[in-house]
């Protein structure tokens, strides 16, 4: 019989990191020790635990990484609650990769970049991030502005302080939502972080984020004069399947597991408002 | 009828007595009646319809429609009154935000068998209102109904032949859950079947005996509230009798604690929510079922 | 064209289903008709269509997918799928036969479904043509004829006759193999056609119009006509689960107590899980819920397929909505407010 993509592979938990109170980092490899397929920057794949649930995640290692594959995950639901519990050398269900992919060998290539995350929206980020960090002639100028509720929220903070900020050519700017002792940096949400920050609009953006972030973060671009086909971000839906067949992830026509969950802002607008 | 309803429904409108009624919607053809909430004259004249297929039970509605703004009024059919009661005894209806307007009912006519009356209405149990602010047409007497005969059939039956009437019946479920939503003793803010964390909760049977549970469990839980309205066997898109196994508790009920009719009165306590030193004691359960 | 008496279609069933499974739309004793495994003694109904759609033969409301072991921090996974019987379905309307492509567009595009493209494969389809089509079908709506339904052959009752033409390769084959007469006169079929495509010109919702909305989704999904359609749902799925072309399916795990199935099942957009996440869900009343039922079928489906509508007009939907509540009534609101 021919392959079905409802029935998962296996995988195996190597690693596991703690990010934050509520986000764990999993590395995952499979059964023989190779990545479990291969992936471009932006797509997801479906984990779950027979008997507790199945849900879509974004990949966070880069594609460039050939030796594992992460996820980083935060806990709200009782699939993530379980995988929060688990331990290493865990057996787990795969399969994937599902959705489209960032535009990053056609529209961001030769292009400044500015990647704006907020929360856990750093999770589908830095997969594209280190990608074209491992890439970096591809790309031009690269800015990164990451915010979180807290200086402990701040998800992957060693591999940022440790890596992106040791890059010379990449600028990366934090900022939490209240003052706090032990943060120096700068404190304030991020959609006037990045108004302050007053980007010149040359550049091609990524925002992802909570969707109320999302939504002033682009108001605040297009005030400093970024247009809508500049900016891309990801969307979020309920899914079953990741292939677009049992129906449940559409905004208007586009099935988000399909046709996502990469969108260009402009795209957006031709859409229901219903996300 | 028709004519004089939506004369009082325009004038209860226009006088600011109430902000909208709750009444049918006229369909494609005479009996696609759709319960529906009007707020302007021109649109009742239109398009506001009683006729013999109105079986659609408003009363539930209420629960919702009582929680806005303003006075609602609603038509209610005899039968609709006792579940209008049974909702207001369990504080699910905001009775002051209601005008109920009982209106007379000649039996609804079946809409899969348009010459026939439904089933519920064949053996009619009341064509009194038992709630109302002010009537439409005549208002009727408690029927010596029928109605608990074909469940004296099923309890004539061998276990054996019950189980199968009820396999056979119940096989056919889909679980569209329409026999709970319509339901209005069904008032739950979350139903344990749509509780992912209940284990319960599927949408379909994953194992053959599963939608059995489902109807069973139901039924035990509307057992006491359940006024015999008839909406689940109306509204099963499978024609399964539902209503059979609310009559079979009724039936019990009345046996076991003495006739009681839920929804007949606001004030009342249930059986089944009261103890009497007369009550049957649990052991009923086994003499009962060796007989 | 085949032909053979009525009398003998018994005997017809019996030689088809001598080598595999027939199902047939049989009386179900409730006034309605329902597909039922052929066997010595079921007849055929004369209802004008089956309460359930055709749509379980290829898409069962369940259907296990894959089943688990798990050991501690070990799983097996058991792919438990077997190749199905072949099996014959006798009796299909013109609407459901064009619901099969409807599903096959989702099912059988890549990634293809196993599942479904198993049963799909193994089953034949024997389409009847109508001769009395009733007051809620609208099949024409769509483009649909009656009179001429597709599948793998198709059959029509004339007088005391039945008639049968193959039209796929699978077809033929099953017919072929049946050792019935064949005839040239078919004068009876063609009389009976034009009877029958008066009738369909005379139905009341002969008249209803399929408008173009695939250029109109933000107008078409902000209208304000959804307000009063949706304002008495009851949010129960029996719309969705009679429905030929409603395809949605949830997946659930099942601990047997041996182990865990995982099984999917139909599902609906009218259930307030269908689109729930975690953080809550994009479409909180039944308003939205209500909606994407009907953009889905008349606006999203039609975007992604060429024009071709989400629905078949079989008017299942108009007879079991419990508030009478259908697509036709949908239609004909949203039709008005986007001219």
């Amino acid at each position: 019989m021919i392959e079905e993509t409802l029935i998962p592979k296996l995988g195996v938990v190597t690693d596991i990191r703690i990010d934050t109170p509520d986000v764990k980092t999993f590395r995952v490899v499979g059964l023989d020790g190779e990545k479990p397929f291969i992936h471009v920057p932006g797509q997801c794949a479906m984990l779950s635990i027979p008997g507790v649930g199945e849900a879509m995640f974004s990949i966070t290692s880069s594609p460039t990484n050939e030796e594992f594959m992460e996820f980083s995950i935060k806990k709200c639901g009782c699939l993530t609650e379980w995988l929060h519990k688990m331990d290493v050398g865990q057996e787990i269900c795969i399969r994937g990769p599902y959705g489209n992919a960032f535009p990053v060998e056609s529209d961001f290539k030769g292009r400044d970049l500015l990647f704006i995350a907020g929360g856990i929206g750093l999770a589908p980020l830095r997969s594209v991030i280190n990608y074209c960090r491992d890439k970096r002639e591809n790309y031009g100028h690269i800015d990164i502005v990451y915010g979180s509720r807290s200086k402990d929220d701040l998800v992957d903070y060693r591999e940022i302080i440790d890596e992106w900020c040791a890059d010379k050519d990449i600028n990366v700017y934090l900022t939490i939502d209240r003052e706090q002792e032990g943060w120096d940096g700068h404190v304030g949400f991020v959609p006037n972080y990045v108004k302050e920050l007053d980007f010149k609009p040359t550049s091609t953006a990524v925002v992802c984020g909570p969707p109320i972030m999302i939504k002033f973060t682009l108001a605040g671009l297009i005030e400093l004069g970024f247009d809508k086909s500049q900016v891309f971000t990801t969307m979020e839906m309920r899914m079953k399947c990741g292939v677009g067949k049992c129906g449940r992830c559409n905004i208007g026509n586009k099935y988000v597991c399909k046709d996502g969950p990469v969108f260009r802002c402009d795209q957006l607008d031709e859409l229901p408002n219903e996300y | 009828m028709q004519k004089v309803m939506i004369e009082r429904a325009a004038e209860l409108l226009s006088s600011g007595k109430v902000n909208r009624v709750l009444g049918w919607r006229a369909g494609l053809f005479a009996h696609d009646n759709t319960p529906s909430v009007f707020t302007d004259a021109a649109d009742l004249q239109a398009n506001f319809v009683y006729n013999e297929f109105c079986g659609a039970n408003l009363s539930k509605y209420l629960v919702k429609e009582s929680d806005k703004e303003g006075t609602v009024a609603v038509f209610l059919k005899p039968c609709d009154t006792y579940s209008f009661n049974q909702l207001i005894a369990e504080h699910k209806i905001k009775r002051d935000n209601v005008y109920a307007i009982g209106v007379q009912c000649n039996g609804m006519k079946d809409v899969n068998d348009r010459e026939k009356l439904e089933e519920r209405c064949a053996s009619c149990k009341s064509r009194k209102h038992v709630a109302y602010d002010e009537l439409i047409g005549e208002s009727g007497e408690i029927l010596d109904s029928n109605r608990f005969d074909m469940v004296e059939k099923l309890e004539n039956m061998t276990s054996e032949e019950r189980f199968e009437f009820w396999r056979g019946e119940l096989s056919r479920c889909v679980r569209c859950n329409a026999c709970r939503n319509v339901c209005p003793a069904c008032t739950c803010e979350k139903c344990i079947f749509d509780n992912p964390d209940s284990g319960s909760a599927n949408k379909a049977p994953a194992d053959p005996f599963e939608e059995n549970l489902f109807h069973i469990i139901r039924a035990f839980h509307v057992a006491g509230r359940c006024t015999d309205c008839g909406e689940c066997s109306r509204v099963c898109p499978e024609n399964i009798p539902l209503h059979l196994l609310n009559r079979k508790f009724i039936k019990d009920i009345n046996e076991l604690y003495g006739e009681y009719q839920a929804g007949e009165t606001v004030n009342e306590r249930g059986p089944l929510v009261n103890y009497t030193q007369g009550d049957a004691e649990p052991s009923v359960v086994y003499e009962r079922g060796n007989s | 064209m085949y032909k053979l008496n009525l009398s003998e279609i018994n005997a017809f069933f019996a030689k088809i289903a001598q080598n595999e499974k027939l199902y047939i739309p049989a009386d179900n004793g409730k006034g309605g008709a329902r597909y039922t495994e052929w066997a010595e003694g079921v007849e055929l109904s004369n209802a004008c269509n089956t309460e359930r759609s055709a749509k379980d033969f290829f898409f069962p409301q369940t259907e296990n997918l894959v089943d688990f072991k798990v050991n501690g921090k070990k799983i097996e996974v058991i792919d438990s799928r077997e190749e199905c019987e072949d099996f014959v379905v006798f009796g299909v309307r013109a609407c459901d036969v064009k619901s099969f492509e409807i599903l096959d567009s989702v099912y059988l595009t890549d990634p293809i479904d196993s599942y479904y493209k198993n049963r799909r494969e193994h089953g034949t389809v024997i389409s009847l043509a109508c001769s009395a089509p009733e007051e809620t079908c609208f099949c024409r709506t769509f483009g649909i004829d009656a009179t001429k339904p597709a599948g793998d052959a198709r059959a029509y009752i004339a007088g005391d006759s039945l008639y049968i033409e193959a039209l796929t390769e699978k077809g033929s084959a099953l017919l072929s193999s049946l050792g019935i007469a064949e005839t040239d006169d078919t004068a009876a079929v063609y009389a009976q056609i034009a009877e029958t495509e008066k009738k369909l010109a005379e139905l009341p919702l002969a008249a209803l119009e399929a408008k173009d909305f695939t250029k109109k989704q933000l107008d078409a999904f902000n209208a304000p006509v959804w307000a009063g359609l949706s304002q008495t749902c009851l949010g129960c799925g029996s719309c969705t689960f009679v429905c030929p072309t409603c395809q949605c399916y949830d997946i659930k795990d099942f601990d047997t107590g041996h182990g865990i199935k995982r099984f999917r099942c139909w599902d609906s957009c009218m259930y307030s899980d269908f689109t729930m996440m975690a953080h809550g869900t994009p479409r909180n009343t039944q308003l939205e819920k209500f909606r994407q039922r009907f953009m889905h079928k008349l606006v999203y489906y039609p975007m992604n397929n060429d024009g071709v509508y989400g629905c078949v007009g079989c008017g299942r939907c108009l007879k079991k909505c419990p508030i009478s509540m259908n697509i036709v009534k949908v239609m004909k609101s949203l039709g008005e407010v986007t001219e």
